[in-house]
């Protein structure tokens, strides 16, 4: 299963997280998910909840964010949020 | 001639400064090497957020841009953000980014603008108060936190952008201490409002198939405010590290002179303490050739 890399970008740190299957990202106009070879979109994120599936039907890593911004291109999804708390 | 006991309790009372002097430039340091890497840490957020507002900026340049990227097309009303520190016993540190302020707000009246001051610290308001205290408009202070949160500037930007909407100024620089070495802290002035338009290189250029949901204003919209509070976080985390550095420097050359004052006051004792002795020893022989 092809894999794509994830990098969450705050302002008081940056998390790789690496390798990933897919990402949900709570989009301002509708939840969506992110699978390798996604077509380059840039996306404003409400608050909510971010769901990372590092392998497929993996039980999901849920990140808390206040929104901010997705970026989808190449290289993989980058977000820009502020302040998160992970929720195991 | 001062007594042998005055002599000994100032040798003590210096030493004792000393001691403070040599633990408040431990702490410093340590300080520094925090904030230092905070300040290290939040960049990739401004490098990532500069690229987007790059990209997007190129093609917004009419009417409907964003106020906090286009401006409000006037430059009367200035607002400038002073960063100063909550304590004192760092060398010329407030002096310095008071001077600027000074200058900067001095240098706007003269062009017949109105200038506003913000001002962030307690140190830098006791200073600003004798000469500007009519400009400010605002202060806070960051008194007692030991960690500055992204919060704690998120609220001070929050407060500098609603002034922005509600028409309170037209333009806003923000004035801290540029970190440059523990030696080296330069005053700087930065535009915070309108937010500078980033350089776009073609490395950083978006891809012209990319799809924006909503749209490109509205990620501005989310995003300039955001840019802008990251820009006050980093100048914060900047002034703290600059801080701690002078007051490391500051420490480091009193501790020092107390080391100095302790050897020329040991050298005093010593001598007194020889001269009493060798008085009371004439006073013997004297006393025994008499007889």
């Amino acid at each position: 299963m092809a894999k794509f890399h994830l990098d969450i970008v705050t302002p008081v740190k940056r998390i790789d997280s690496g390798q990933v299957h897919m990402v949900v990202v709570p989009g301002t106009e509708g939840d969506f998910g992110v699978l390798a070879g996604h077509a380059p979109v840039l996306s404003t994120i409400r608050p909510g909840v971010i769901e990372v599936y590092r392998e497929p039907g993996a039980e999901p890593q849920r990140i808390e964010v206040d929104g901010g911004l997705a970026e989808v291109n190449e290289a993989g999804l980058t977000i820009l949020t502020g302040d998160l708390s992970l929720t195991d | 001639m001062p007594s042998l006991k005055s002599l000994k309790t100032r040798i003590a009372s210096v030493r004792s400064t000393q001691k403070i002097t040599k633990a408040m430039n431990l702490v410093a340091t340590a300080k520094l090497r925090g904030a230092q890497a905070a300040a290290l840490a939040g960049r990739p957020f401004a490098e990532g957020a500069a690229r987007v507002i790059g990209n997007l900026a190129l093609n917004m340049v009419g009417p409907e841009a964003p106020k906090l990227l286009a401006g409000t097309g006037r430059e009367q009303t200035h607002l400038l953000l002073v960063i100063t520190s909550e304590r004192g016993l760092c060398g010329a540190y407030n002096s310095n980014i008071v001077r600027l302020a000074r200058r900067k707000a001095d240098a706007l009246l003269a062009e017949g603008k109105t200038v506003k001051l913000y001002v962030v610290g307690r140190k830098g308001r006791a200073q600003l108060v004798r000469t500007h205290g009519r400009h400010i408009v605002a202060t806070r202070s960051l008194e007692g936190r030991k960690m500055l949160t992204f919060e704690e500037a998120r609220t001070l930007s929050d407060d500098v952008v609603a002034r922005f909407h509600a028409g309170e100024f037209d333009v806003a620089h923000i004035l801290f201490a540029r970190y440059q070495s523990a030696l080296t802290q330069i005053p700087t002035d930065e535009r915070l409002i309108p937010v500078r338009r980033p350089e776009v290189t073609d490395t950083a250029r978006l891809p012209a198939s990319i799809e924006f949901e909503p749209s490109p204003e509205a990620i501005l919209t989310e995003l300039l405010p955001r840019s802008v509070a990251v820009h006050v976080y980093q100048s914060l985390l900047e002034s703290r590290a600059s801080e701690e550095g002078a007051r490391m420097t500051a420490m480091d050359a009193a501790s020092r002179n107390a080391g100095e004052m302790i050897g020329r006051l040991t050298l005093t004792y010593n001598r007194t303490r020889q001269a009493a002795i060798t008085k009371e020893l004439i006073e013997i022989i004297s006393g025994a050739e008499a007889l």
